[in-house]
């Protein structure tokens, strides 16, 4: 670890905390209906929108009328990505000429993209035209991050709003969402990539001869404008294969810097929203602190692991770190950083290969999604995914002094606390669940790519990855299988609806409740006291759900390792 | 509900024509008229034809050349389209070893390619990112000590004195970003073309 690299850490975590107040703003006032300076542009087009849909702006949704609306939004989504996916090869925008992707992989990709995993089990320029990289997986990368932002907003209410019987109006949140806050920042985003050196263009792959005479066809594509929304919205579905690894898709050290910056910047600013919806941004600051206190020591444990090196390296008397699977102009540190940062959101972007990673460098990105990617989380995932931990931490305390436990002037009561549980015992049931199956039987044992431990931990990467959302893999392992296409699958989709229903069902039982004034009985939430227990239950659940099963893979490989084993 | 299904499919579909397909072709005009090189990939012409890519990697052997770091990337085994074979800096099927830190495979490649570039210069120690895969397997770089460690190999080749390739390798070297972001490098395929132009004279 050095002084220059800490000094990127703290710059990275400055600038964050410093966007967030005046992008929770501009959200909020988003998110209200209020006007914008982009109003003059926009708000003819999104009127014109309406009018075309069919949709009533002013007329509200009950919590299950809205539910239902994200649901047939997934399936037409789907039905999109499955569609272009399976006829790419009688589509234009094809110069590589790819045929159509098989079944399951179309299946596999279909469902990864609506539930903003973006787990990739295609190879970007081995697999898909451009047109499916555009129509496709852009699309998706926008509208699924449009949904967890619209469905963490309709959380929110449910804590601002008293005795109320709506949460807003899914079809408008979505559509301005999309119009004010992803698309502008994409269109200024997407040309400061270029600039740094990502191709933007719809010509062939380029076909050149080395200075050694051999022969390198290099894939190139509309790269930019996928990977502003790609980061922004935390979906992290590469564009290449190799991700925000390759360096078509991550050029230089400020490329990267921005992508970290982008990966965090809506979800930190949403907990700001948080707070001036329920009138107190000091609700939203503590919020943050959990997800800041959390974060920081994952980044701590990554970075020392990393740039400690491996056994293995030691012997041969290499020092530097584990440069394995990371590019020289990322290092050590910037490599630990982004895999903290895109496991602690939903992104799923990666600049290293995460299972080149030592154990315990690569166990930090395992548990920032087994605890849900609640720091900083996706797009509105990791802000409703927090509340969920908030209402158990508040249930708790309440416990411990025997009132009924209460949060910004809500009440929360066994409906609110069971929906919160059972969000938060399937995404364990799944990920622990499939790997059981996915090491014994045969088919799936054949994907792995790593002996021991190792292997064991690829498999539960896997099923975490996609049960959380989050799109990152240990990425030795075989993917592109009928039993993992559709294992997987089925992990992803349970990961996202079942935190979509049990969050909306909090959201409409709060609004509908009255909103009671503080007493000298209130449990503080805005305190340190709050933020120590936040964490404290956060963790004690996390280590109770999955400790056993690291201590099986990352933790034995690490006593392996120092112990002189290989596999 | 039922009123819902229609926004659910007119509203979906105009959102995706606009971020699938107006957003993404709209950006690459403008993109390409602002950054023409940049958008179509940065590439380096030489007499005319097209050599790489300044931001990829490529293979480099020859003892008279600046080698890269070892690269992972397969490609389809030409005798059995289900199989891969190894093919290094192959930029259409970019990718990592993703060897662990516990794997056999990984600690006997790293012997060999140590004890190899042992044989070639005893005097410095072995710099790590010469003997470790990128995670693209298309790492245009080398750390400034990778270059400096193949400088007694690329004189003797070439039959140059080793202080001009010092230089050359130096003035090749790019900095942190203000200091402070991202990592000492060196462009292989850019210090190479200066090597060629500079052994040229």
């Amino acid at each position: 670890m050095t002084m220059i690299g800490w000094l990127q850490i703290i710059l990275f975590c400055v600038i964050i905390v410093a966007l967030a107040k005046p992008l929770g703003w501009y959200m909020t006032r988003v998110f209200n209906g209020e006007r914008t300076f982009l109003s003059p542009v926009l708000r003819p087009i999104e009127a014109g929108i309406y009018w075309f849909s069919g949709v009533d702006e002013k007329r509200e949704q009950h919590w299950l009328t809205y539910t239902v609306a994200i649901l047939l939004f997934h399936v037409g989504g789907f039905l999109i990505i499955y569609g272009v996916m399976r006829l790419q090869a009688v589509l234009p925008f094809n110069p590589a000429g790819q045929g159509a992707v098989a079944e399951d992989l179309s299946f596999n990709t279909a469902i990864s993209f609506i539930t903003n995993t973006n787990w990739q089990n295609y190879g970007g320029e081995s697999t898909l035209s451009y047109l499916v990289q555009m129509l496709g997986l852009t699309h998706q990368n926008f509208l699924s991050a449009a949904t967890g932002i619209a469905l963490a907003v309709a959380l929110i209410r449910g804590f601002s709003r008293a005795s109320a019987r709506t949460v807003g109006n899914f079809w408008v949140d979505v559509t301005r969402t999309t119009l004010y806050v992803l698309l502008p920042i994409c269109v200024v985003y997407t040309l400061f990539l270029v600039w740094q050196g990502m191709p933007q263009t719809l010509g062939d792959y380029v076909e050149a001869t080395t200075l050694e005479g051999a022969k390198q066809t290099i894939a190139v594509g509309p790269v930019a404008s996928q990977v502003a929304i790609k980061m922004l919205g935390t979906n992290g579905g590469g564009f290449f294969n190799a991700n925000a690894a390759h360096p078509f898709e991550n050029p230089t050290a400020l490329s990267n810097f921005i992508q970290m910056l982008s990966i965090f910047a809506l979800g930190a600013a949403l907990t700001n929203v948080f707070g001036r919806m329920v009138g107190n941004q000091r609700q939203g600051w503590a919020i943050l602190s959990v997800m800041g206190v959390l974060f920081l020591a994952g980044v701590a444990v990554t970075y020392w692991a990393e740039a400690n090196g491996t056994s293995t390296l030691h012997a041969l008397g290499l020092t530097g770190g584990n440069m394995e699977g990371k590019e020289v102009r990322f290092g050590i540190v910037a490599s630990s950083l982004f895999a903290v940062i895109t496991t602690a959101a939903s992104c799923g972007a990666v600049n290293a290969m995460h299972d080149s990673f030592t154990a315990l460098g690569g166990m930090i990105p395992l548990i920032n999604m087994q605890l849900g990617e609640i720091i900083v989380g996706g797009v509105g995932a990791g802000l409703y995914g927090m509340l969920l931990f908030v209402v158990l931490a508040i249930f708790v305390a309440g416990l411990m002094v025997g009132r009924t436990p209460e949060y910004v002037g809500k009440k929360i009561e066994a409906r609110e606390v069971k929906m919160a549980m059972l969000a938060i015992l399937v995404l364990p049931l799944m990920y622990l669940g499939w790997t059981a199956v996915g090491v014994v039987y045969p088919a799936a044992v054949a994907s792995m790519a790593n002996a021991g431990p190792h292997g064991f931990t690829e498999v539960l990467y896997a099923f975490t990855s996609a049960t959380g959302n989050n799109g990152s893999a240990f990425a030795g392992l075989t993917g592109n299988t009928l039993f993992y296409n559709l294992t997987l699958a089925s992990a992803m989709f349970v990961g996202r609806f079942f935190m979509i229903v049990p969050a909306m069902a909090i959201a409409g039982s709060l609004a509908a409740k009255k909103s009671i004034a503080p007493s000298a009985g209130t449990f503080p939430t805005t305190g340190g006291l709050f933020v120590g227990l936040v964490v404290g239950v956060i963790l004690i659940i996390g280590g109770l759900t999955f400790f056993p099963a690291l201590a099986l893979g990352p933790i034995v490989e690490h006593l392996a390792m120092n112990a002189g084993n290989l596999f | 509900m039922l009123r819902e299904i229609r926004p659910a499919i007119v509203l979906l579909l105009v959102l995706t024509v606009i971020t699938g397909l107006a957003y993404p072709l709209a950006m690459t005009p403008i993109a390409g008229a602002l950054f023409p090189a940049r958008a179509q990939g940065s590439l380096i012409e030489k007499d005319g034809k097209v050599v790489g890519s300044a931001l990829i990697g490529q293979e480099f052997k020859d003892d008279k050349y600046f080698h890269g770091r070892p690269s992972a990337t397969l490609a389809p085994d030409p005798n059995d389209s289900t199989k891969t074979v190894p093919a290094p800096y192959n930029a259409a099927n970019s990718g990592g070893s993703n060897l662990g830190p516990t794997s056999k495979a990984l600690a006997d490649r790293l012997k060999e390619d140590v004890d190899k570039l042992r044989g070639e210069n005893s005097n410095a120690a072995v710099p790590v990112d010469l003997v470790t895969t990128s995670a693209s397997g298309l790492d245009p770089d080398i750390s400034p000590e990778a270059a400096q460690f193949q400088v007694p190999r690329v004189a003797k080749a070439r039959n140059m004195p080793e202080d001009t390739l010092k230089q050359l390798v130096a003035s090749a070297t790019q900095g942190r970003l203000l200091g402070l972001l991202g990592e000492p490098r060196v462009n292989v395929l850019a210090l190479n073309l200066a090597l060629d132009r500079v052994a040229a004279k």
